[in-house]
């Protein structure tokens, strides 16, 4: 079973903790879908929100600090430097945004940025695309796990690109993979854990939905589904019906 | 002799002595920074009494009381029943419809219904919502009024700190924020708010931009003068309004009307919203003291109904919706 840097992961889901109405509803999604990690971004809540990082301590989950919002790679290797110190954890998931429209990845920053926090003895997860160059040039940096995008944060469209998910998983198979972003379903979800993903990210789907708990818990499920599927050893597609139970001998006109 | 002792001359402070006195209950007032100021926390709201739009983000509870609110202000202070627009950038199209779909009583408008409306926005925005029933206060002139209201009805105020320890008989805390030493789960959340001034640009009402991160809102006030709020960060800093939160801001009022941009900064503000987990508004009871806390955004739109479960529960012994026990 593929590691996240040495940890096993319970459940393969893991939950971002922005935009929830409340800090009961955050604590309650978290409870009910027994996620195991938590992404937390240290730009905006770090610093004086110790409300904030109790209610995360509470949740007793791996908390993986984000870079969210960095549109370089020295203000990304800046934030998690400081976000090391600050969550005493050296788990950076690492964001470095190109384009405020689509909060699509700045591969170039990014490798540059991995090389760098590799370097200084991080464990990088990086938030990428669907790329099996840049997953490469990743790997070279040091990187253990990567997470490759779903679609553009925030849009809730689903695996945008089965094909290129489905060949990096075929191209990395030692690797620890996690579907980030985009996922507005639970069915994104099993349908990523059935590629042979390892873990999906997500959080605008959760913390928008009328019942953010809910919705957790079934994001849960369909992970865990998914996973079980991907573990069972799907049956091949074929084009012709193949009949479950058999016809000889059954009279039949 | 009063029957009652109120610490904190904020919001919820003043509303709930108002509202003892109408009772008939003896009161007095304790703040030792005396009449509203800079340093409470609701001189920096938006004083829209918006309790429909509200429901959009917020728990269920906050909009049935909040809809009583507009008709306790209008005892106190000037209130403007315009109701309020919603609008949303082109691109965020799908988050109007949601916003629909989570509220009630509105109405959904188009170009031409937003332009009769508010004729100045004419041919900005295409799709809106209008929830007529809505209202506004001007919050500061609100908390002037009010205090001369609590003046007007004999109540003594008195400029000192106040401990509840130290306080023979029943006491009210209403300290917001500065009571966290008392509730543990209190919270701070930070919002930070701009005031601009522009004697080109005329609107009726608040409006309401949708955000994908804070919910964004102008108010008119007197004067041309233009409340522009408000962040929420889940951080207890005081620390003076960011450059990040300044470029939203300002820029949510650009995408409103681009005329903006040609408009004095008047004001820059930040302070901490007293919170509880569940971001309702609480009256809790510790030992003699009852708690009046927790109105997060909600200070002019919840401080009506949490002054009267007070009221209720000192009066009759009622315990409300919102009333907790510690």
């Amino acid at each position: 079973m593929r590691d996240f840097y040495g940890v096993t992961l319970d459940n393969p889901l893991m939950l971002g903790t922005a935009q929830y109405p409340s800090p009961a509803v955050l604590e309650d999604a978290f409870r009910r879908s027994k996620a195991s990690v938590a992404t937390v971004s240290l730009r905006r809540e770090g610093g004086e929100g110790q409300a904030f990082r109790d209610l995360i301590d509470r949740l007793g989950v791996h908390v993986l600090p984000n870079t969210a919002g960095c549109y370089s790679a020295r203000e990304a290797i800046t934030t998690a430097q400081m976000a090391r110190e600050y969550f005493e954890t050296d788990w950076i998931k690492l964001e470095v945004i190109g384009h405020g429209d689509t909060l699509q990845p700045d591969p170039f920053a990014l490798v540059e940025a991995t090389e760098a926090l590799c370097a200084d003895g991080f464990k990088v997860f990086p938030y990428c695309t669907d790329d099996q160059i840049i997953a490469e040039r990743l790997i070279d940096a040091g990187c253990k796990v990567l997470m490759p995008w779903g679609a553009p944060i925030g849009s809730g469209i689903g695996l945008a690109n089965p094909y290129a998910l489905r060949t990096m998983r075929a191209a990395f198979p030692d690797v620890a993979m996690v579907v980030d972003a985009g996922l507005g379903l639970p069915s994104h979800a099993a349908e990523a854990m059935e590629l042979g993903y390892d873990a999906i990210l997500l959080n605008t789907a959760v913390a928008q939905a009328d019942d953010p708990a809910a919705m957790a818990e079934g994001f849960a499920l369909a992970a865990r589904a998914g996973q079980l599927a991907a573990n069972a050893g799907p049956m091949p597609v074929r084009d012709m019906a193949a009949p479950s139970t058999p016809v000889i001998g059954k009279a039949w006109l | 002799m009063a029957d009652v002792t109120v610490i904190g001359a904020g919001v919820a402070g003043l509303t709930a002595a108002y509202t003892l006195h109408q009772r008939g209950v003896g009161v007095r007032l304790f703040d030792p920074k005396g009449p509203p100021g800079p340093h409470a926390c609701s001189w920096w709201a938006g004083g829209m009494l918006a309790p429909e739009c509200e429901g959009a983000i917020t728990e269920e509870p906050v909009v049935r009381h909040g809809r009583t609110a507009a008709a306790f202000w209008s005892q106190i202070t000037n209130v403007t029943h315009n109701g309020t627009l919603v609008v949303a950038p082109e691109r965020d199209r799908a988050d109007l419809t949601r916003f629909a779909q989570r509220t009630e009583n509105h109405a959904t408008l188009d170009s031409a219904s937003i332009a009769d409306l508010e004729p100045e926005l004419e041919g900005r925005h295409r799709r809106g919502l209008f929830f007529a029933q809505e209202a506004h206060v001007d919050p500061r002139a609100a908390l002037a009024d009010l205090w001369g209201a609590v003046e007007n009805a004999g109540i003594t105020v008195e400029t000192a700190a106040a401990e509840p320890a130290n306080i023979n008989g029943r006491v009210l805390d209403c300290r917001g924020f500065a009571a966290q030493h008392e509730l543990p789960s209190l919270r701070g959340v930070r919002g930070e708010m701009i005031v601009l001034r522009s004697a080109e640009i005329t609107l009726n009402r608040p409006v309401r931009l949708l955000h994908p991160r804070h919910p964004l809102y102008i108010v008119p006030r007197a004067n041309g003068l233009f409340m522009l709020g408000a962040t929420q960060i889940e951080s207890a800093s005081r620390a003076q309004v960011t450059a990040r939160s300044a470029l939203e801001l300002l820029s949510a009022a650009y995408a409103l009307d681009p005329r903006f941009a040609e408009a004095e900064i008047i004001e820059m503000g930040t302070d901490l919203r007293p919170a509880f987990p569940d971001n309702i508004p609480r009256v809790v009871k510790r030992g003699n003291v009852l708690h009046l806390n927790g109105l997060f955004r909600h200070g002019f739109l919840m401080s009506p109904a949490l002054a009267a479960q007070a009221a209720d529960y000192l009066t009759t012994g009622t315990k409300g919706d919102l009333f907790h026990e510690d």
